[in-house]
């Protein structure tokens, strides 16, 4: 097999670049991700009717294909497929054929001949979906759900979708991203995002151990202080600590890291007085969010799940469209 | 061809429109044409109706043909549709295709009592068995023609003529 990059982002659009997958934010260019966020506020107003469903996909397979377990990724993509009408297949695939010694992409071809039209996958390996994109037939479309360290998406484009909602845009924004960077596929995406969108200034606000070691090509500002990290900031979005970490040496504990890194009462008073609390979840409470800021007036943590809805609607309308 | 002045058929349509309103009806305008001439008509009729806008990118018979339309508008019924009558407007009745999207985009709000169809202009052609009950005038027009409404900055309407040997 030649060598061909595994990242490919033009993989994600047609010759007349339109979106073919979603793979990564990564390169796609602004125009993309407006009119992804535009025609997610469109399925805004679809969740508030009598009639949830529009007709788009009827008649459409979508398959959930889930090599890591995300009972919430999961389910929003389950809900947003079913109100676009497509027809939908959870696949666990963790405990399925993959475990019996079937590679990536025979599982693939096995699907596709059961007549799927678009693959919904989430995969412990970066690059994941990315391979599948590659290998599939010309009517078949991809959506990333996450893959290792490298993206997620459609978490991106529904932090993107809030911080639109609650700021009206991103020109005059300073944003800071809080936590665990290193290891966070979330993260990622939003810079990504937030740069292409026009953010003026996105913080990275974490221990040096906890940070990428390229992370200031990302085009970031780095701090390593909550102290100066949130001052002033418009919008703070909080990442999980995932608690496999504590295990090595990157943290001391759980308690210290709440002290130095959790947002508390206190902390957020750094920030503007109309801030906003984002988190993509699972919330970790008294480790990296006190439960009294997670649930507090700044928080938009629950409608950014909502948003999530409409977000992957769109995004599943338009690939399979295109 | 001298294409008709909107604001004349407008006037002639709410004067057709006129005996039928009711303090039970309400106007719904298909985004972007219809929802100008709504506007227009609710202005010359003087009734305070509720009105209402819909994009029916999302129930379009082309999708899987041409995709999604990048730039859809979010639909808007600020009033319950179950019972209502509804004038629903648009600019221009063609193959019917856009008619039959809107009426089942407007179902997916409620069950009206009754759905009447007024357009500017009727330019034959049509694919579907739809047919308007207000029309402003009737144009005659090649397959390879089409006729379109656009609103200058100042807010004038005006038709215009794409294609064939206008």
């Amino acid at each position: 097999m030649s060598a061909k990059p595994l990242l490919t982002p033009n993989l994600q659009l047609t010759a007349d670049g339109r979106l073919r997958h979603l793979l990564t934010l990564d390169g796609l260019p602004a125009r993309i991700l407006t009119q992804i966020l535009d025609t997610a506020e469109s399925f805004i107003s679809v969740g508030e009717r009598e009639v949830k469903k529009v007709p788009l996909l009827r008649g459409k397979a979508v398959f959930n294909l889930f090599f890591e377990n995300s009972t919430r990724t999961r389910t929003t993509f389950e809900i947003a497929a079913k109100r676009l009408s497509a027809d939908v297949i959870n696949l666990n695939i963790a405990t399925s054929a993959t475990s019996k010694g079937e590679t990536l992409l025979d599982t693939v071809a096995n699907l596709s001949a059961m007549q799927a039209d678009m693959f919904v996958v989430r995969h412990a390996s970066s690059g994941a979906p990315h391979l599948i994109a590659r290998h599939v037939a010309p009517h078949i479309s991809v959506v990333n759900a996450g893959d290792g360290r490298c993206a997620h998406p459609t978490q991106g484009l529904l932090d993107m979708f809030t911080i639109r909602h609650y700021k009206g845009g991103f020109h005059n924004l300073r944003v800071a991203i809080v936590g665990d960077v290193l290891h966070s596929r979330v993260a990622r995406s939003q810079i990504h995002a937030l740069t292409t969108l026009g953010c003026p200034e996105v913080r990275v606000v974490a221990p040096s151990t906890l940070l990428p070691r390229d992370v200031a090509s990302m085009g970031v500002h780095v701090h390593h202080k909550m102290e100066t990290g949130l001052k002033d900031c418009d919008v703070i979005i909080m990442l999980r600590l995932q608690n496999e970490r504590m295990q090595g040496a990157l943290l001391p504990s759980a308690g210290e890291y709440y002290k130095y890194w959790g947002l508390t009462q206190e902390k957020l008073k750094l920030a503007k007085p109309d801030a906003i609390v984002m988190h993509p979840g699972p919330m970790n409470r008294g480790v990296e969010i006190d439960s009294g800021v997670a649930d507090g007036k700044h928080s938009v943590i629950l409608p950014q799940v909502t948003f999530g809805i409409a977000v992957r609607m769109a995004v599943m309308s338009m690939v399979a469209g295109n | 061809m001298n294409l008709p002045n909107p604001n004349e058929l407008i006037d002639a349509l709410a004067g057709q429109i006129a005996p039928m309103i009711k303090s039970d009806c309400a106007l719904v305008g298909i985004h972007s044409g219809g929802v100008w001439i709504m506007d227009a008509l609710a202005a010359r009729l003087g009734v305070d109706l509720p009105r209402g806008v819909l994009d029916i990118a999302f129930y379009r018979d082309d999708y899987s043909r041409i995709g999604l339309h990048p730039e859809v508008k979010p639909s808007q019924i600020p009033f319950e549709v179950e019972g209502r009558r509804i004038l629903l407007i648009d600019d221009v009745l063609f193959t019917g295709r856009t008619v039959r999207a809107a009426m089942n985009l407007l179902f997916d709000y409620g069950r009206p009592a009754a759905i009447k169809l007024a357009v500017l202009v009727d330019r034959g052609g049509r694919e579907l068995p739809i047919s308007a009950d207000f029309v402003g005038t009737e144009l005659r027009l090649a397959p390879g023609q089409h006729v379109s409404l656009e609103r200058d900055d100042a807010g004038g309407l005006h038709l215009r003529m794409r294609g064939g040997e206008a």
